[in-house]
């Protein structure tokens, strides 16, 4: 066979199984559109930036656990591409960004939309690669698939200069597609030792975070909480691992939990801490995070153990293979005092949600959307209040129902990951719940949404202001609103409009409820806006650098 | 002066090798005292003698150095290593 490096590229994408792929096109990666063009298997999807495409590939990787692709140029293109590759770093989901780089030659010449795109990515990526000759894509890409989906899973860039985009090779075979490895194999010693510090606890909790989701061993967790009836907290990226109405289930830790969850963290005497990494946020300050518990710790990065609390009992290894190994090591407990506990806990502290039936409140309009959307829906946020409300009251139900941008945060992350979620699972509503503040970031990706007549509905819930910085203001700055508020409004019906996408004012309904059923009800994007008071304040509130007992607000009877 | 100790890392050789092990040491805000670097037989891998500081944050940095993927072998050297007794000469 005779083949082009871009087409090679296209070829070994279709055999790893991509069916879509998010991108713009531009000078140095014409050789590969054009082959792209010409693939019968692939559908593209063009954005209006590439921060939109890295997050709609974000989207589909998210919801479906499996690497998602997406394309950028060189330069311009490049840069700005690395929001959304540090955001799945951080919260590491397997994406590959494939970009064009100007000519090998040309290299280092500062040539025309040339920027050291490998040197950019090298601290926001699992790996890299700056392709240095045609043959090497055969190793590089099935490579990329491999890296990205193994272990702990990633982002992955591939810069394929264009001249090796159009120098011909000839070959015999195709590489087989690199796939996901298995974990490494389990120290049985490890096993036994959390096995009995666990049987040995009088005050267990479990702290469960998105390890668990990307091992896709919910089920093992839950079966694991249950055999020894232990109450479980979750971080942010791991809700929906129990699902919220289970009797076993604490909600959400750190910053923005209810006051039962971190006082119930306060009282354990052991954290069975799994596929988490100790984040500020969810800890407060981590000397004082469960300053009465020992610790075991399941992860498969090994340098997440002991990276910030040093573990007494720690297990290397895959979720899902070390809690299948653990589970019959774990004795059947009733723990009837312990539970009881908790049950008091929750009943002085509970999470306060006020007007959860009124759908133009804060927490009402999550609260009705939830029950108009049922429980097929994928959520999805943007980063701020209406994502701390969400993670709060939401009632999830199982693992990839819940897509947010939990170690970056980062503001315009939803629409385009909702567009994501809705291109690979088409069948299904996707929420997407946003903010004034955070829509603006990636608000041009209206028209993509509006092109390709995805099933997103964008829940524009508008305080005019920076709301989560604005209740920082509040709180700690001594209600100094230093440019978290907006001077003059936009028109967001307007501009929705003008986009082609479906609109809804619940501030102007005069069935608000029936209007949002409605507009959930309809196929297609739609945008319904929320206007809210500035003043509503997510409680409770553990201030940045406290210890997580030390909540603001959010107190019952107040 | 604190205790300091030789990480020797077998890497595969290629040009942005350098820039993936200093961005690791300089990101995570950990510093490098002195490092040296050799193609091995002019072949496929090279390896990569690091002069560092033997702290509390050690153990994190070698675990994180063993995650890179073309990083092929970590080992550590606890008593220093000819590499550096033999550079110095040039700075005394």
């Amino acid at each position: 066979m005779k083949c082009s490096g871009a087409e090679i590229v296209i070829k070994l994408l279709e055999r790893q199984g991509i069916e879509i792929i998010a991108g713009i096109p531009g000078g140095a990666n014409l050789p590969l559109y054009d082959a792209l063009g010409q693939s019968e298997k692939i559908r593209h999807v063009l954005t209006r930036h590439e921060q939109g495409a890295g997050f709609i590939a974000q989207g589909m990787a998210r919801v479906s656990g499996k690497p998602a692709v997406f394309f950028a140029t060189s330069g311009p293109g490049a840069t700005n591409t690395l929001t959304a590759i540090a955001d799945a770093k951080l919260d590491s989901i397997p994406i590959i960004c494939i970009t064009g780089q100007v000519p090998l030659s040309m290299i280092g010449t500062d040539a025309f939309q040339e920027v050291d795109t490998y040197g950019l990515t090298v601290p926001i990526t699992k790996h890299n690669f700056l392709v240095r000759s045609v043959e090497e894509l055969f190793e590089v890409i099935p490579k990329a698939f491999r890296i990205a989906s193994s272990g702990r899973p990633g982002p992955v860039v591939i810069d394929v200069p264009k001249d090796i985009q159009m120098a011909n090779v000839e070959f015999d075979d195709w590489p087989d597609p690199g796939l996901r490895e298995s974990g490494p194999e389990i120290i049985m010693g490890e096993i036994e030792r959390a096995a009995k510090m666990i049987n040995k606890a009088s005050k267990p909790v479990l702290y469960l975070g998105g390890g668990v989701i990307q091992s896709d061993s919910a089920a093992y967790a839950l079966a694991f909480a249950e055999k020894a009836s232990i109450p479980s907290a979750m971080t942010l990226m791991g809700l929906g691992v129990v699902p919220s109405d289970h009797p076993l289930c604490i909600g959400m830790l750190g910053m923005h939990a209810a006051r039962y969850t971190n006082m119930a963290l306060e009282e354990c005497d052991l954290l069975v801490a799994i596929g988490v990494r100790f984040d500020d946020r969810a800890t407060g300050k981590v000397q004082e995070f469960c300053p009465k518990a020992k610790i075991v710790h399941i992860d498969i990065d090994p340098s997440e153990l002991d990276k910030i609390k040093t573990a007494h009992a720690s297990v290397t290894g895959d979720v899902s293979d070390t809690l299948e190994a653990l589970l019959p090591l774990i004795e059947k407990k009733g723990r009837k005092d312990w539970l009881g506990e908790i049950v008091e806990l929750k009943e002085n502290n509970p999470m306060i949600v006020s007007d959860g039936d009124d759908p133009t409140s804060p927490y009402g309009v999550i609260l009705k959307a939830a029950e108009f959307a049922g429980e097929k829906a994928i959520i999805c946020t943007d980063v701020g209040q209406h994502q701390m409300r969400t993670a709060q009251v939401y009632p999830f139900k199982y693992p990839r129902q819940w897509l947010t941008s939990g170690g970056l945060g980062t503001m315009g992350f939803g629409m385009p990951a909702a567009i994501g979620a809705a291109l690979a699972e088409p069948d299904r509503i996707v929420l997407c719940f946003t903010g004034d503040g955070s829509i603006m970031m990636n608000i041009q990706d209206l028209a993509t949404a509006m092109e390709h007549d995805v099933n997103i509905k964008i829940i524009l819930i508008n305080n005019n202001a920076l709301g989560l910085v604005r209740q920082q203001q509040d709180l700690f700055y001594g209600k100094r609103y230093y440019e978290s508020e907006y001077a003059k409004r936009v028109n967001f019906v307007k501009i929705a409009d003008g986009f082609g996408i479906k609109t809804y004012d619940l501030g102007l309904s005069d069935d608000p409820a029936r209007t949002l059923s409605e507009a959930i009800a309809k196929p297609g994007p739609s945008l319904i806006h929320v206007p809210i008071s500035p003043d509503a304040s997510v409680y409770p509130m553990v201030p940045p650098g406290a210890a997580n007992i030390e909540m603001i607000g959010g107190r019952k009877n107040v | 002066m604190s205790k300091q100790t030789v990480i020797e890392l077998t890497v595969n050789n290629h040009p942005g090798v350098m820039s993936q092990i200093c961005n690791l040491f300089s990101r995570r805000a950990y510093n490098v005292e002195g490092i040296a670097c050799m193609p091995v037989n002019g072949g496929k891998t090279s390896k990569i003698w690091l002069l560092v500081n033997a702290d509390e944050v050690l153990d994190q940095m070698v675990k994180q150095v063993d995650k890179l993927e073309d990083v092929i072998e970590v080992d550590r050297h606890d008593h220093g290593h000819d590499v550096f007794v033999k550079m110095s000469e040039f700075v005394e």
